[in-house]
């Protein structure tokens, strides 16, 4: 089995960050996981507090910086993802949402997400399911059962440890069986996509493309869909 | 090759005097501008379509045929005409109309236009956009190349035995360009009928459209037109020239600063080295030209915007004159120097007109007698071939 990438993309901003030692912790016991079942995997850690005026400016100009640039590509690349964020206002960080904002739709297509966040306290404990779940479902990521959050009572508790176990096995078992490629390998065109994107299997070329969709053939001075006189005529032979 | 300028037809406030020119002034310095750049030498005015303020180019077929008659040899063209809003129908008819008062100086860029109310204000549906794009060229191609057309589709009522009129010029149809920024559908049409491509190259980074461009050229010799390098492709970006470097960067900056769209989020230093932004003397200018011809091959069409962001209409005026007499004449040569063997140039009416007709006299249509209702009988033009007889529904 070749190496295996794993990114990790933290929205916590203070040093030390409690976001940044979750996302420390579900790397670290993800790795071990991986490696016990004899699958060699790194990981790089990505900390969007210095990408924040890349990523505001990308926002209101669409122009992407070279430090971004690589970050998203990095993204892309990845067998899988650990994404975790604080939660400010009831909600998730608005850094880390416009970071999300800038990624093509195919980015992250069936690629495992490990989602958690942390909180100044444990009755922000949904915004995982009720913000960080719609939006990478919308994504069409691979997101794990478990997610793990922790509020400030968490950091004594074993039971956070239990679930980031939890957590790092699924992400393991979810990578291990090359669930991303299998889709991409079978399904890749049933998605939208960005041509010319950042997305790991993203059209670069005239090689790339499918030029018998019904967009590309009305392009080329054909009809969007077959005629269904004809689709008939297949049927009555 | 070409070399002109484009505007999108803002009407925007000058950052550095405060003031907001009204329409009338704007539309009347796009008019001198488009003069100006026909006194200097430039090749190509275009002006884009707008349905909302800021902007004032609604019509732009009747501000390219007023400026027609005001200029001598300059092509006219925009940037873009909405393929997807406009009624094909509509454009044929303008366009060609257009074509004729202009003795045929006249070529069109079409794309789909970003403003998504205009869509439902025009009765479309946004979703259906890239299909409305494609499926109106596909219209308009046959309307100024066939007599009669019957059509049936999705984005408009069916046609029955119509009739575009004028026929363009001759019977040669403007040359079309297809603009698009990220979508190789339109690349691939424009590839299929052999019509140019355009990429904005503007707002975005170095090179950035390399790969739909090079999608183009690919296709393109698929479809038989040519190699790849003879493909027509067509290339925007915006310039600010001084004769020193450092006054050019000194004048322009107020401008920049005060753009709605680069505000204060940018350095203008960043997007001159980061994107096809052009700000120097003219030196620099024409070196940061090249570095274009070599990153996306040879190319057809260079147009720079000049007069967006507020500029007083003194400065782009005076933009215009620096691009018209020390930028451009040395850019032809160089060019002209580096470029392959076998490029062609971008057709024009004269080019069209020799390809089709050779040596011999174009064909000048010609309608047949009014017949009182025009909806029976032969073909309506007096050389028509006689077998193209309209084929109506008959009501049972």
């Amino acid at each position: 089995m070749p190496p295996r990438r794993v990114v990790v993309v933290s929205a916590g901003v203070s040093d030390p960050s409690s976001t940044q030692m979750l996302a420390d912790r579900l790397t670290q016991r993800s790795l071990e996981t991986m490696r016990a079942m004899t699958c060699t995997a790194s990981a790089r850690t990505v900390r969007l507090a210095p990408l924040a005026v890349e990523i505001a400016q990308a926002t209101v100009s669409g122009l992407v910086g070279e430090t971004l640039r690589t970050t998203i590509e990095e993204v892309g690349r990845a067998d899988a993802i650990i994404v975790c964020t604080p939660v400010y206002k009831a909600g998730i960080s608005g850094l880390f949402k416009s970071f999300v904002d800038l990624l093509d739709n195919d980015l992250l297509i069936a690629k495992p997400a490990l989602l958690a966040a942390t909180a100044g306290s444990s009755r922000h404990a949904l915004v995982i399911d009720q913000q960080m779940r719609p939006l990478f479902g919308y994504m069409r990521a691979l997101t794990l059962p478990t997610s793990v959050f922790a509020a400030p009572e968490d950091w004594g508790a074993a039971a956070l440890s239990d679930r980031i176990a939890r957590a790092a096995t699924e992400l393991a078992v979810t990578v291990h069986a090359g669930i991303e490629h299998g889709v991409a390998e079978r399904a890749w065109s049933g998605y939208q996509h960005q041509f010319a994107g950042n997305a790991a299997r993203a059209e670069q070329t005239a090689a790339d493309i499918d030029f018998d969709s019904p967009l590309m053939r009305l392009a080329a001075g054909g009809q969007p869909t077959p005629a269904a006189d004809d689709a008939h005529r297949v049927d009555d032979d | 090759m070409q070399f002109g300028i484009f505007s999108v037809s803002d009407v925007t406030r000058d950052p550095v005097t405060g003031r907001t020119p009204s329409e009338a002034e704007r539309i009347r310095a796009v008019v001198q501008n488009a003069r100006r750049a026909d006194e200097v030498g430039l090749d190509v005015f275009a002006i884009g379509e707008h349905h909302n303020p800021p902007f004032f180019s609604s019509s732009p077929t009747t501000l390219l045929a007023h400026i027609a008659a005001l200029t001598k040899r300059i092509i006219l063209s925009t940037a873009v005409t909405l393929i997807t809003t406009n009624d094909p129908v509509k454009i044929a008819e303008d366009y060609a109309m257009l074509q004729h008062l202009s003795g045929g100086r006249m070529d069109l860029m079409l794309g789909r236009g970003n403003t998504v109310p205009v869509y439902p204000w025009f009765g479309k549906d946004i979703r259906k956009g890239l299909e409305l794009a494609l499926e109106n060229y596909n219209l308009l191609h046959r309307l100024w190349r066939e007599d009669v057309v019957d059509w049936e589709g999705e984005s408009r009522s069916a046609l029955q035995g119509f009739t575009a009129i004028p026929r363009p010029l001759d019977d040669v149809p403007p040359f079309v360009w297809h603009g698009a920024i990220r979508t190789p559908e339109i690349a691939e049409q424009a590839a299929y009928y052999g019509n140019g491509y355009f990429a904005n190259n503007i707002l975005a980074p170095n090179l950035h459209f390399k790969p739909l461009v090079n999608l183009y050229r690919e296709r393109f010799a698929h479809y038989g037109h040519g190699t790849p390098e003879q493909a027509i492709v067509g290339l925007g970006g915006q310039a600010f020239i001084a004769q020193r470097s450092q006054d050019a960067v000194e004048r322009f900056r107020p401008y920049f600063e005060g753009s709605p769209i680069y505000g204060r989020s940018y350095r203008l230093e960043d997007i001159m080295h980061g994107t096809p932004m052009s700000v120097g003397s003219p030196q620099e200018v024409i070196e940061k030209t090249l570095t274009f011809q070599e990153g996306f091959g040879d190319y057809q069409r260079q147009l720079w915007v000049v007069d967006a962001m507020g500029l007083p209409p003194e400065m782009a005026l005076e933009q215009i004159e620096l691009l018209g007499t020390e930028v451009v004449p040395v850019l032809r040569k160089e060019m002209a120097s580096r470029r392959a063997a076998g490029v062609p140039d971008a057709p024009t009416h004269s080019s069209l007109v020799a390809a089709k007709y050779g040596d011999a006299p174009p064909r000048q249509p010609t309608p047949n007698d009014n017949r009182g209702d025009n909806l029976t009988g032969g073909s309506p033009y007096q050389d028509s071939d006689p077998e193209l007889e309209a084929e109506y529904p008959v009501a049972d």
